[in-house]
């Protein structure tokens, strides 16, 4: 039998650079961020291959080394999959071309190609997580991004070590109780394929161990997913992160928890088995809900940009968490795409947050002034148009998945977190309209004295980085726009089992 | 009875303003060239939406599908009767706030002219894409840019004041959005279908009075904000530190009115009047209209600083045309709608005028305007025909609006609101006429050597007074308003067209 080999490329490009960027660096350490960039850019051109093959010819199964599963490991790149990986590549991609500029002013020069090698790896990890089709292979995987990731927060400012440990505790505990799941469940059906799982457990029901398992693994994940209470670990590693490991990781980190949720949730257990049986979807709904409010709560009183961001990322998770909570289509729908529309802002506004970092040295919301709208023009667009996304106006990503998000509770007669996500909408307009405010505006005479003081000059970000930033702020307009293409063509094809 | 064909006119003169805006900014070096953009962008979407009245008045309805913003929901422009009706308003007055801003910003040398020169446009492109919104989706994608469009012009000085008004206008539109978004998803839900259609979109769909009255709820509050009903409405008044021409345009016109606009779309083009009378919707209506009526103006009363009390008026002018939908009725339904229009030329002279004292006199207390009718004739000459309209008096067409809602409330047997009418009549000429009779018949201080303001403002001002006084006369004027309201009530109640 032929096999597209097309497939399982995504994962080996990031594995086969994480593995030569310390190879040829080691005499010219120049060469470590152009491949870095060139592997991210073919995995990127080879996932949005994928997503056109699948769109066309439907799943695709990739037996490794053409071992049938049970017994062989199996990569399946179903519209779901193919999705995520084109969105986490296209994403990484454009993060990495913005990152060459701000690594080398925030990371030591001896630490640079090891970054790079790390942030391959942690591709690698993202990349395998969504793609594999075998239970303990997503563990393998999961490890792989965890362990690259605590490297990657560890390289940044003073307290970032401490950040990093706090992720390592965390982490492990998440991967330990994934495994541990997975270990159950595997002494109960003999199998760790994904689909062959889904197929036993179909035709046993409520046995406790099977209970158990799925709890054990919805836990461990969402560790990593950083769902609420879960998410201890998120803002100090957001924060002390280098610029370039944050932008990375917030747009994409954290989804591969969601997405391994997701996957299990519905494709292995089933629709049935976790909204009826054993309705955990409730569970992870309300949590959601509590991690909406509660992020942007917290959201509200930082005054560093880059720790605003990382709560927000608590409380946006939510909103993915709670589109798998609803468990219907529109729900799901909205998830998914706030995967996508989610890395769009959230890529945004941590770019910015470099930008203001490489320029003013800082991301202080307190010490921001309206002389940055006049340094950095552009930058403060993007960021406008980001907040904007965030809060969910229209015609930007962020309203559209509001939209999706309020049908879903709608069908399924959830008032409260209908509530909820509207509430959540207003209190970003607080967090976000506070920094506008000060970027923007400054009451006349305070501005007359600052003027006279300092005249703002031109400062703008160079090319490298700001294009990228530019990139993003577009992407959440036009992606907002032709929303429903994407919904028609792609995302009504990721539901699961029994909600088609 | 209707009859679409497929046009760019309406996407057009939606976009006109917003391709304006990229030239207003280019341009912010050479002032003169940078208002000439402002001034042609103006005209031409007059120009435009005056080119779809013979149409509209045909029951010929101009319309363009444009893509799926969401799924079975297109991203539509349509210019029905009322569309027209409305966006001819804004886009005419448009062009006297235009020629007034200019000698409004130069005359106080105003900073950053070139953002207020570009959210102005981006308002009335927002202001026009409401007026022709096809359906709810469409609706919401403009009225938030709206929203957010007109922030930066209410915080204009950036002083401590301008900025909380800021702050709280925010805080009640952004709300408002999310109530109109949960509405039109829930909508969407029951239906499946959010176009307006006259009449009523539920038609054939049995609903309970347990969906029926919070969705309206919802749409009430959603709508609401920006019509300003109370208890929703102290906004409108902290707004009023935004520069006069924005409170002139925006805050009598293009944000308030799309408000009111809302207000009857979402009666008769999504609930209907079945529904309305079936579940009671409209005694809800009526009475939160009633009140803000009768408290708006007597708020309005107790107003020492000038803007604050015409914020107040139009509050409560406002809600005459929540109550012109709200009873339900033809007759009530077309002065409601007249009401639109004839406010609309009424309520910016009279802001105008504030304006004018301003600049040229740097008084903005009605306890300061003591004789000033002697240095500025004209001006105040304008401010009395502002006030006598609004008092409902003829021959300003505030009299006609009053007419038919007075009428309507008769047909529609709610004489009570006839009598809250009458009242509100009382209660405008007691706030209004006291200004009139300060600036013409008592002795002022410190206004030798003050001249009229400079014609920049002063001719914006009397035009439209001059049309208020036209209209009144003579409804059906230039632009067949009396017809275009005939035809939108006969498509809501049937009739004869």
């Amino acid at each position: 039998m032929m096999q597209n080999n097309a497939v399982a490329l995504t994962p080996l490009i990031f594995l086969f650079a994480g593995i030569v960027i310390p190879l040829v660096a080691i005499k010219i350490r120049r060469l470590a961020y152009p491949v870095a960039l060139l592997a991210s850019l073919s995995a990127a051109a080879v996932s949005v291959y994928n997503l056109a093959a699948v769109l066309k010819a439907g799943t695709i199964n990739y037996f490794f080394g053409g071992w049938l599963p049970p017994i062989g490991i199996e990569y399946v790149l179903d519209p779901l999959s193919a999705f995520m990986i084109t969105v986490i590549n296209n994403i990484a991609f454009i993060v990495l071309i913005h990152s060459g500029k701000i690594v080398e002013k925030e990371i030591p020069k001896h630490r640079i190609v090891p970054y790079y090698a790390l942030v391959m790896l942690f591709l690698t990890g993202c990349n395998g997580i969504v793609m594999t089709g075998d239970l303990f292979n997503l563990y393998v995987f999961l490890e792989i991004s965890s362990l690259s990731l605590y490297g990657i927060i560890a390289v940044g400012e003073k307290k970032a070590p401490v950040a990093a440990f706090r992720y390592l505790i965390m982490g492990t505990l998440g991967g330990g109780f994934y495994l541990l799941g997975v270990g159950f469940l595997y002494i109960f059906t003999g199998s760790l394929n994904m689909a062959d799982v889904a197929g036993i457990l179909s035709s046993l029901g409520a046995q406790p161990v099977v209970i158990v398992a799925l709890s054990l693994m919805v836990l461990g994940l969402g560790i990593k997913m950083a769902i609420f209470p879960l998410h201890s670990w998120l803002p100090d590693a957001y924060t002390y992160a280098p610029s370039a490991s944050s932008s990375i990781m917030a747009p994409i980190g954290v989804k591969i928890g969601a997405y391994g949720i997701l996957r299990i949730l519905f494709f292995v257990f089933g629709l049935k088995f976790v909204t009826q049986v054993f309705p955990i979807t409730q569970v992870i709904a309300w949590l959601s809900a509590a991690a909406i409010i509660y992020g942007s709560i917290m959201a509200m009183a930082q005054d560093e940009m880059k720790r605003m961001l990382a709560y927000s990322s608590i409380s946006q998770i939510g909103y993915i968490g709670l589109g798998i909570g609803l468990a219907n289509p529109f729900g799901i729908i909205g998830a998914v795409l706030h995967v996508l529309n989610h890395g769009l802002m959230k890529a945004c506004l941590f770019l910015v947050a470099g930008n203001f970092r490489i320029k003013l040295g800082h991301s202080k919301i307190s010490e921001f002034d309206d002389t940055l709208r006049k340094k950095m023009p552009w930058t403060t667009t993007a960021f406008v148009v980001g907040a904007l996304a965030m809060i969910g106006i229209p015609p930007t990503v962020g309203f559209f998945s509001k939209w999706y998000l309020a049908l879903g509770t709608i069908q399924n007669k959830s008032w409260h977190f209908l509530a909820v996500i509207l509430v959540s909408s207003l209190l970003n307009a607080v967090y976000f309209f506070r920094v506008i405010e000060k970027i923007f505006f400054k009451p006349l005479a305070e501005r007359k004295k600052a003027q006279e003081d300092s005249p703002p000059g031109r400062m703008e970000v160079a090319l490298s980085m700001l294009v990228p930033t530019l990139v993003f702020a577009a992407a959440i307009l036009a992606f907002g726009l032709l929303n429903t293409i994407l919904v028609k063509g792609i995302l009504y094809k990721v539901l699961p089992p029994g909600l088609l | 009875m209707q009859e679409i064909y497929s046009s760019t006119v309406p996407l057009l003169a939606v976009m006109v303003s917003l391709a304006a805006v990229p030239l207003i900014i280019l341009s912010s070096r050479k002032p003169n060239l940078r208002e000439f953009w402002t001034i042609a962008a103006s005209v031409a979407k007059f120009g435009l939406v005056l080119s779809l009245l013979p149409g509209a008045l045909q029951g010929r309805v101009a319309s363009i599908r444009l893509f799926e913003i969401v799924p079975n929901v297109q991203l539509a422009l349509k210019a029905d009767a009322f569309g027209v009706f409305f966006a001819l308003v804004a886009s005419c007055l448009w062009i006297f706030t235009s020629f007034y801003s200019i000698g409004y910003v130069r005359g106080l040398d105003e900073h950053k002219q070139t953002r207020y020169f570009s959210y102005f446009a981006v308002c009335l492109s927002a202001t026009i894409g409401i007026a022709f919104s096809a359906n709810l989706v469409t609706f919401i994608l403009f009225y938030e840019i709206l929203t957010i469009a007109t922030y930066p012009l209410i915080i204009h000085k950036e002083t401590k004041v301008a900025i909380h008004a800021g702050r709280k206008y925010l805080a009640y539109t952004l709300t408002a959005g999310v109530f109109l978004i949960a509405a039109a998803a829930w909508t969407f839900q029951l239906n499946g279908n959010l176009d307006f259609v006259s009449g009523g979109l539920f038609q054939g769909h049995t609903l309970t009075a347990g969906t029926i009255v919070p969705l309206f709820f919802l749409f009430l509050i959603g709508v609401g904000v920006k019509a300003s009903i109370m208890p929703l409405h102290s906004w409108l008044p902290t707004a009023m530190a935004a520069p006069t021409p924005v409170s002139a345009l925006l805050h009598a016109v293009a944000v308030v009115k799309s408000g009111v606009f809302g207000v009857v779309r979402v009666v008769a083009f999504v609930f209907g009047p079945v529904l309305m009378r079936q579940f009671g919707l409209n005694i809800i209506l009526m009475v939160f209209a009633g009140f803000t009526i009768l408290v708006g103006s007597l708020l309005a009363l107790k107003q020492d600083n000038l803007k604050r009390r015409l914020a107040y008026s139009t509050i409560a002018h406002l809600s005459y045309i929540v109550l012109g939908a709200g009873l339900v009725g033809s007759t009530a339904l077309i002065g409601g709608m007249l009401h639109i229009a004839f406010h609309a030329t009424m309520k910016i002279t009279l802001f105008f005028c504030a304006g004018a004292i301003y600049v040229n006199l740097n008084r903005e207390n009605i306890s300061d305007l003591n004789g000033i009718g002697k240095v500025m004739p004209w001006t105040m000459g304008a401010f009395a025909v502002g006030s006598i309209g609004l008092s409902g008096i003829p021959p300003v067409n505030g009299f006609i609006s009053k007419w038919y809602l007075g009428a309507g409330a008769i047909e529609s047997g709610y004489v009570i609101f006839l009598v809250v009418l009458v009242l509100s009549g009382i209660l405008n000429a007691a706030y209004f006429f006291p200004i009139v009779h300060r600036a013409f018949f008592r002795r002022g201080q410190g206004l030798k050597d003050h001249h009229e303001a400079s014609p920049f403002l002063v001719v914006p001002l009397v035009l439209t007074a001059v049309l208020s006084v036209a209209f009144g006369i003579y409804p059906d004027l230039f632009f067949k308003f009396f017809k275009l309201t005939s035809r939108v009530a006969a498509g809501i109640f049937g009739g004869v067209l």
